[in-house]
């Protein structure tokens, strides 16, 4: 893999697909300038956030003129960007597609719904039912939506189909204040710690766009951000307002990290075998 | 043609129970006996007072007639009626003292923002009435005037319970009759009474028959666009009413707080009101 990626930090509205659209076509000619080949945009991009009842609402069909028109702008660059779907069956999906050369290529819909505190998704959303990496042109890639990476389930089906990056996007909410060293807010080291921990564990390059701005009261924290194969910050979007960053990503990392720990080589995922079969139905 | 179940019509001997049972239950959990509420001389409040003193019993219920110096007489003669009817105590204050020692200092105010004073101030003696008499208030708005956004925060909107917020207008005059309301109110054309002459219908632009069933369809029975304008309504209607609906949303929810902490009021502080009666 030799990619050169935008992360598009925008700051969508609430609802309005048309005006998202819009924003996401300006980003993707900005990304195509800075000489990108893929852009990465944050969940729900082109719907905004707490939808509420708007969800069955603002719903795309995968065949929608909106999605064509979308998948119209990635003859030259690839896209990935969130929506809800709404299914054939009619159920909708917390969802990011992949657009490449004028088609949507893969979508991958939200397995782990977060469902407490501030959020309510499982009201609103069906739930996925499978990680699948898929192959672009740029890569083998493996996309993971929010609460996905929280799991340790779900990056390492990625890990063993030797996909060449993580592609991560979030509506992550900023919150806890508290003073301390860094000056980040606590919700923001929670999210580098995560980001890190999968980078090294399955290392391999995480790529995350978080979004940024205000709904009703709570606001996105941004911060996104690349982890190297070996958990470092490789690059990132300082501050809370919208941005782009522009990144240049090779799998020579990848293997140097791999030499050095060959965690790849001498994974067992057999050994799971046994112990799933304990966990059939859910416990 | 309407399908079989897509109708206005109510069980009203039903809903009277429920919002009997409602008013009773919420009113003595809160660690009250009594209510309060403004009587306009209008549809809405005359129902919330009758099914008040049914739950409280009349003598717990106290209307206040609240006139401005504006205010149309025949308001005041049919919230007396309306009181004297139920037997439930009442009592007036005339705000023209409060409203106009603000308005004075703004002579530029508009109709709108004056309305507004007015609403305003009405929920102050209100709020202090409740207070001087151990009383919660009751709201009085209904189904449609809060979709609509006819309403003024904190105004006429502001209470502490309301028993018909479930209602359309078409709704709450089928109760007003099954509750058997003096007919001078149930058969007058709804008015804010803000100005002079003013009608709801006419100040809204459209009749409540209409935007009843419009809302009810959409808000109730989930019609999109496209069913609406197969079951017959105009396009430009429709999508005035949504737009309505939406730009209010404000005045229909708490304000909202900047969250900065883990756990935000109203945001993941989660509690009912009743929460530890």
């Amino acid at each position: 893999m030799d990619c050169r990626i935008t992360l598009s930090q925008i700051n969508p509205t609430l609802g309005n697909l048309t005006k998202n659209l819009e924003l996401h076509v300006a980003e993707i000619e900005a990304a195509k300038s800075a000489g990108s080949q893929l852009v990465l945009f944050p969940e729900l991009s082109l719907s905004g956030y707490f939808l509420k009842d708007q969800t069955s609402e603002i719903a795309l069909r995968l065949d929608s003129p909106l999605l064509k028109g979308l998948a119209e702008q990635s003859r030259k660059i690839s896209i990935a960007a969130g929506f809800v779907e709404r299914s054939p069956e009619g159920r909708l999906y917390n969802s990011i597609g992949f657009f490449e050369d004028g088609a949507l290529l893969h979508v991958h819909r939200k397995v782990h719904l977060v469902t407490y505190g501030m959020f309510d998704e499982q009201r609103e959303f069906a739930a996925g039912d499978r990680f699948v990496a898929f192959e672009s042109k740029l890569g083998r890639f493996g996309f993971l939506i929010c609460e996905d990476l929280w799991h340790v389930s779900s990056a390492y089906p990625y890990f063993l189909a030797d996909v060449d990056l993580l592609l991560v996007h979030s509506c992550a909410p900023g919150r806890d204040v508290a003073k301390n060293d860094d000056g980040e807010l606590g919700s923001q080291r929670v999210w580098q710690t995560l980001l890190a921990a999968q980078a090294l564990t399955t290392q391999t390059w995480v790529v995350w766009t978080n979004r940024v701005g205000w709904e009703d009261g709570i606001f996105f924290s941004g911060g996104s951000r690349v982890v190297d194969p070996f958990g470092r910050t490789f690059a990132m979007i300082e501050g809370l307002e919208p941005g782009r960053l522009d990144v240049h990503l090779t799998s020579r990392d990848m293997e140097r990290a791999r030499l050095m720990t060959p965690l790849r080589r001498d994974a067992k995922p057999w050994l799971l075998e046994q112990s799933l079969a304990r966990h059939r139905t859910q416990d | 043609m309407d399908r079989p179940g897509l109708s206005l019509a109510i069980d009203t001997a039903l809903v009277e129970r429920l919002l009997v049972q409602f008013l009773r239950e919420e009113i003595h959990s809160a660690g009250f006996t009594r209510a309060v509420l403004g009587v306009s001389g209008g549809i809405d409040s005359a129902v919330v007072a009758a099914l008040a003193a049914r739950a409280l019993g009349a003598n717990n219920v106290l209307g206040v007639l609240l006139p401005y110096r504006e205010s149309t007489p025949q308001s005041e003669i049919d919230g007396i009626l309306l009181c004297d009817t139920l037997g439930i105590r009442r009592d007036k204050v005339d705000i023209s003292a409060m409203a106009d020692g603000y308005i004075s200092l703004a002579p530029k105010m508009d109709r709108l923002r004056r309305g507004n004073v007015l609403a305003r101030c009405r929920m102050i003696v209100l709020y202090d009435r409740a207070a001087s008499d151990k009383a919660l208030v009751m709201g009085t708005s209904n189904k449609t005037e809060l979709l609509l956004g006819y309403t003024t925060q904190f105004g006429d909107s502001a209470s502490a319970l309301n028993p018909i917020g479930d209602l359309y207008k078409n709704q709450v005059y089928q109760l007003a009759r099954h509750l058997k309301m003096p007919e001078a109110l149930v058969t007058k054309a709804p008015s804010a009474d803000l100005f002079a002459g003013q009608t709801d219908e006419s100040e809204l632009g459209f009749t409540y028959e209409a935007v009843d069933r419009l809302l009810y369809l959409m808000v109730d029975e989930r019609y999109s666009e496209d069913d609406l304008l197969r079951a017959g309504f105009e396009l430009a209607f429709v999508r005035k009413i949504v737009a309505r609906i939406a730009s209010t949303q404000f005045k229909r929810v708490p304000p909202i707080i900047a969250k900065l902490s883990q756990r935000t009021v109203n945001q993941d502080f989660r509690y009912l009101r009743d929460w530890g009666r």
